[in-house]
């Protein structure tokens, strides 16, 4: 018998999407059965009140979550969220919710044996639920008690080798495309960047030292699948400089209708015979390809890289060899100012571990932003608030095309005192005798 | 309860102490295919929707079964994912940046034994626990943050109005008829948690009334000038009342000024703003990051109100369910939704979803709102 009466929430296991509801509703099951004999270190029914508490928010249409407060493990300055509910009477199972971030494996693949461990750990000592994965993307577990948190820590630290993810005012836990591990449009290791700028950094990932977050992403090509552009301070999105590598009798099998375009991501409708002209040719935003029945042809030089091309017949046309990664700096959610995406600083840097270039861009970043930028300013709002210019100057990159859809509209251009010959102190004097008053 | 202690000893939090040592190597749990594979993939087929092969240069082959998950998951269902891991992929299995749970297996025969397996297991109440889907030119799973089930600030629920919309566009999960794919995300209050501003649909809480405030308390529940810092608009000030025939220091808030972001109660505690009538949700269309064909775009306001509605918010899924169908009518083969917005014009996009255009989308926050004001004489009657 569920502890609490649940009609609302009832209403989310109908249809057909995986219910959230029925799954708590399961581990509600599970704790009160306790299986394995646990001697719960919070209490069992943190699965039902969680029901409960949701339940009174769905009848009053208001959340019953407080503050957090203060609560983390000894010398870090993240990975842990306090959370506190505001009905403790009605709820004692999640009075005390708070979550525990852990740090995921670049690309996200797992044993079942670390998940296993992980699902026992979280038995004893938390509640049972998690979220796979918070948005930033370590893995949550949600809902704890405070004097268990050191007791978590210990035991992933200790028994399971692995670490905190990062919250607050500091590097936030980096993420990672696949990439190379299976995808044939990785231009670079996306996972071992990931993974080696996590290691390097982790000072910066467990103690606030900056004025805001900090994201870093890794995107393997320009179709962006971890939307590093819009989702991060710093994104790395892989890219290459020579030509696309064109396989012609493969081409010729996808225009004669014998490949599936799209590598079928198309099939569910009957959009005609593959049309390569219309469909590629005309539509490739570089205006570069060309098409006469036999033989296709990519002018390099005004090819923007989109990957429209190699999506569409990714059995003929494959990346570049000659590859790196483009770097975007500033992207962040619209709080406060407005959204932001990334803007382009470097066009292509080499991404050959370990990583040295990328680091060097990073650290120039790190170093201005923590000297200039405002208590909770994120990077992006620093570069608007003291000119791209500026950006640029602090990480020794010259100013280019590329780093502009246009050029300014507007006369009010800021000279460098040394640009302008003889500089701007003036002798009113001599002035004066060529100019009356 | 018996505290059972991990070996940490409070009164020497240093002893022993391990910190800094980051996540597990990325290649620790890789299936044997992909470890001997890395970086050598030649290109990729979907099979059906759900279904994923990828063939490396010397031939070798993993398939990949994609099935939906939920964000918020119990340990019992993992402990089902590793079962079924065990079973079928060698003890390997991976999940995505949308959620959504990966099976790799290199042989044929697995791979249809793991789809009969994963297509008869539902939940009690009836759902499917592992629908495949997600793939090519659908609707892949959303991204979506903590609403009610976690957070203090939100305006709605996410896990409920995620369900709710998925289980209305549950064929476009399963099937790949859309003229491209379309990336659906929810966050429950404008922190964006979920990051859905550059979504093809992004779902948004907002509040819609200015925060209360808790004289009693103000001033021993927050630092007054930190509250005054947060707010973006400088509608909250400082000021003195009579409360209880005393003095207090408290806060004032000009309701004119307030957008109802909740930066000031995220400082301040005395300042709720959570209200059942006040809040609900938006809806803004059009955004991608892709660079394929168009550049990255930010999604834009369509719907500037839709009330919360549990437990199965039934305008909301309405409608993002018909600006769906218009979109795969309407639009050209690899169009984004915001691609085909752009091409019909944003006049036409409301002519054709009949979506009703009020003052609310016109853009009024600082500087950048100009640029999306028409300064042209061309436009359709
Ligand atoms: C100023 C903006 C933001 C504020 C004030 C904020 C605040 C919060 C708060 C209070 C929570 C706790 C929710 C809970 O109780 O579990 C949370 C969770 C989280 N936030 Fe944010 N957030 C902001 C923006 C973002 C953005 C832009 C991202 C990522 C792109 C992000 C990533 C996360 C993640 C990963 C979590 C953990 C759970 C989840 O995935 O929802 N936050 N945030
Ligand atoms: C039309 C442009 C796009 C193409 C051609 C594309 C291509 C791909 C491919 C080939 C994969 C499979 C990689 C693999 O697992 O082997 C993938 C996965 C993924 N993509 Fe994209 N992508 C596109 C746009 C996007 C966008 C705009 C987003 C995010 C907003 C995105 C998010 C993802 C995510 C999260 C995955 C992991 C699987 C999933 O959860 O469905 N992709 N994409
Ligand atoms: S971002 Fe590019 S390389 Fe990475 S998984 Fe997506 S398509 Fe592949
Ligand atoms: S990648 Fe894009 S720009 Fe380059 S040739 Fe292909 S379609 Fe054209
Ligand atoms: S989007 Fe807002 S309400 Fe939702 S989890 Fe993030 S901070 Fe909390
Ligand atoms: S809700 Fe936002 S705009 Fe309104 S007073 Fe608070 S901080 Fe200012």
């Amino acid at each position: 018998m569920a502890k609490h009466a649940t009609p609302m929430l009832d209403e989310l296991e109908k249809g057909p999407w995986p219910s959230f509801v029925s799954d708590i509703k399961q581990e509600a099951a599970h704790r009160a059965a306790n299986p394995n004999g646990l001697d719960y270190q919070i209490p069992a029914e943190a699965p039902e009140d969680l029901l409960g508490v949701l339940e009174l928010s769905y009848e009053e249409k208001e959340t019953h979550w407080k503050h957090g407060g203060i609560v983390g493990v000894f010398g870090y300055g993240g990975g842990v969220i306090g959370r506190y509910c505001d009905q403790p009477e009605k709820f004692p199972g999640v009075a005390h919710f708070h979550t525990v971030r852990v740090a995921q494996p670049a690309g996200k693949y797992y044993s079942t044996k670390f998940l296993r461990d992980l699902c026992d750990l979280w038995d004893l000592r938390g509640s049972g639920i998690t979220n796979m994965h918070g948005s930033t993307g370590d893995i949550v577990l949600l809902g704890t008690q405070t004097p268990q948190l050191e007791e978590l820590f210990y035991e992933l630290t200790h028994k399971m080798n692995v670490d905190l993810g990062g919250s607050g005012s500091n590097l936030r836990t980096p993420a990672a495309c696949l990439g190379q591990s299976r995808c044939e449009y990785a231009c670079y290791n996306t996972q071992d960047m990931c993974y080696q700028l996590t290691m390097d950094y982790q000072d910066e990932l467990h103690r606030p030292a900056f004025p805001y977050k900090f994201k870093f992403k890794f995107d393997g090509c320009p179709n962006g699948c971890v939307c590093a552009m819009a989702r991060s301070d710093f994104a790395v999105v892989g890219t290459w400089k020579d030509d696309i590598k064109i396989d012609q009798e493969q081409v010729k099998a996808y225009a004669a209708g014998e490949l599936k375009p799209n590598a079928g991501a198309h099939a569910g409708r009957d959009w005609g015979k593959f049309d390569l002209q219309a469909e590629v040719v005309d539509r490739c935003p570089g205006h570069c390809m060309k098409w006469d029945g036999a033989k296709l042809s990519i002018d390099t030089k005004h090819c923007v890289r989109c990957m429209h091309c190699i999506n569409t017949m990714p059995r003929a046309l494959h990346i570049g060899d000659e590859r790196g990664a483009s770097i975007l700096v500033g992207a962040k959610a619209p709080v406060v100012d407005g959204a932001q995406m990334g803007s382009l600083l470097i066009p292509f840097i080499d991404c050959s571990a370990p990583y040295d270039d990328v680091k060097e861009v990073i650290e120039k970043i790190w170093d201005w932003w923590m000297e200039e930028g405002k208590n909770r300013e994120r990077v992006g709002e620093t570069m608007k608030r003291l000119s791209f210019q500026k950006l640029l100057e602090v990480t020794d990159t010259e100013a280019a095309p590329y780093h502009i859809v246009q050029p300014r509209t507007n006369p009010y251009i800021f000279f460098k005192e040394e640009e302008v010959p003889g500089g701007w102190e003036r002798d009113i004097k001599q002035f004066r005798e060529r100019h009356q008053r | 309860m018996a505290f059972i202690s991990s070996g940490y000893r409070p009164e020497k939090p240093m002893e022993g102490r391990i910190s800094d040592i980051g996540p597990h190597k990325y290649d620790s749990y890789f299936p044997p295919v992909i470890a001997e594979n890395f970086g050598k993939w030649l290109y990729h087929e979907i099979l059906e929707p759900g279904v994923l092969m990828h063939v490396a240069e010397g031939g070798a082959k993993v398939y990949t079964v994609r099935v939906a998950g939920t964000r918020t998951m119990s340990i019992t269902h993992i402990r089902e994912v590793c079962d079924i891991a065990d079973k079928y992929c060698n003890g390997f299995v991976r999940w995505t940046t949308r959620s959504n749970i990966e099976f790799m297996t290199d042989s044929e025969e697995t791979l249809a034994a793991l789809k009969a397996d994963l297509a008869t297991r539902k939940f009690d109440g009836g759902s499917f626990k592992f629908p495949l889907g997600g793939t090519g030119a659908g609707v892949s799973n959303m991204i979506h943050t903590q609403g009610w089930v976690h957070c203090h600030t939100p305006a709605t629920d996410a896990s409920g109005p995620v369900k709710c919309v998925m289980d209305a566009v549950f064929d476009d999960f399963q099937n790949m008829r859309l003229p491209a794919p379309v990336r659906i995300s929810l966050a429950c209050c404008i922190n964006m948690c979920g990051a859905v501003h550059c979504s093809d649909i992004g779902v948004v809480g907002i509040h819609r009334k200015p925060p209360m405030i808790d004289h009693e308390w103000a001033d021993q529940l927050c630092e007054i000038p930190l509250a005054v810092a947060a707010c973006p608009t400088a509608a909250v000030r400082p000021t003195k009342v009579e409360h209880d025939g005393k003095k207090v220091n408290t806060i004032a808030v000009k309701a004119d000024r307030c957008m109802y972001c909740g930066n000031c109660y995220t400082m301040c505690p005395a300042m709720p703003i959570a209200d059942a009538e006040g809040d609900g949700v938006i809806i803004m269309v059009g955004g991608k990051v892709s660079n394929r064909i168009s550049k990255p775009k930010f999604s834009k306001v369509v719907v500037g109100y839709i009330p919360n509605e549990p437990p199965r918010w039934p305008s909301l899924t309405k409608t993002i369910k018909h600006i769906l169908d218009v979109y795969a009518t309407d639009a050209q083969k690899y169009e984004r939704l915001g691609d085909w917005a752009e091409r019909i014009g944003w006049q036409a996009f409301f002519e054709k979803t009949g979506l009703q255009f009020t003052h609310h989308l016109i853009d009024d926050f600082r500087d950048p709102a100009y640029y999306t004001w028409r300064q042209s004489t061309q436009f359709t009657f």
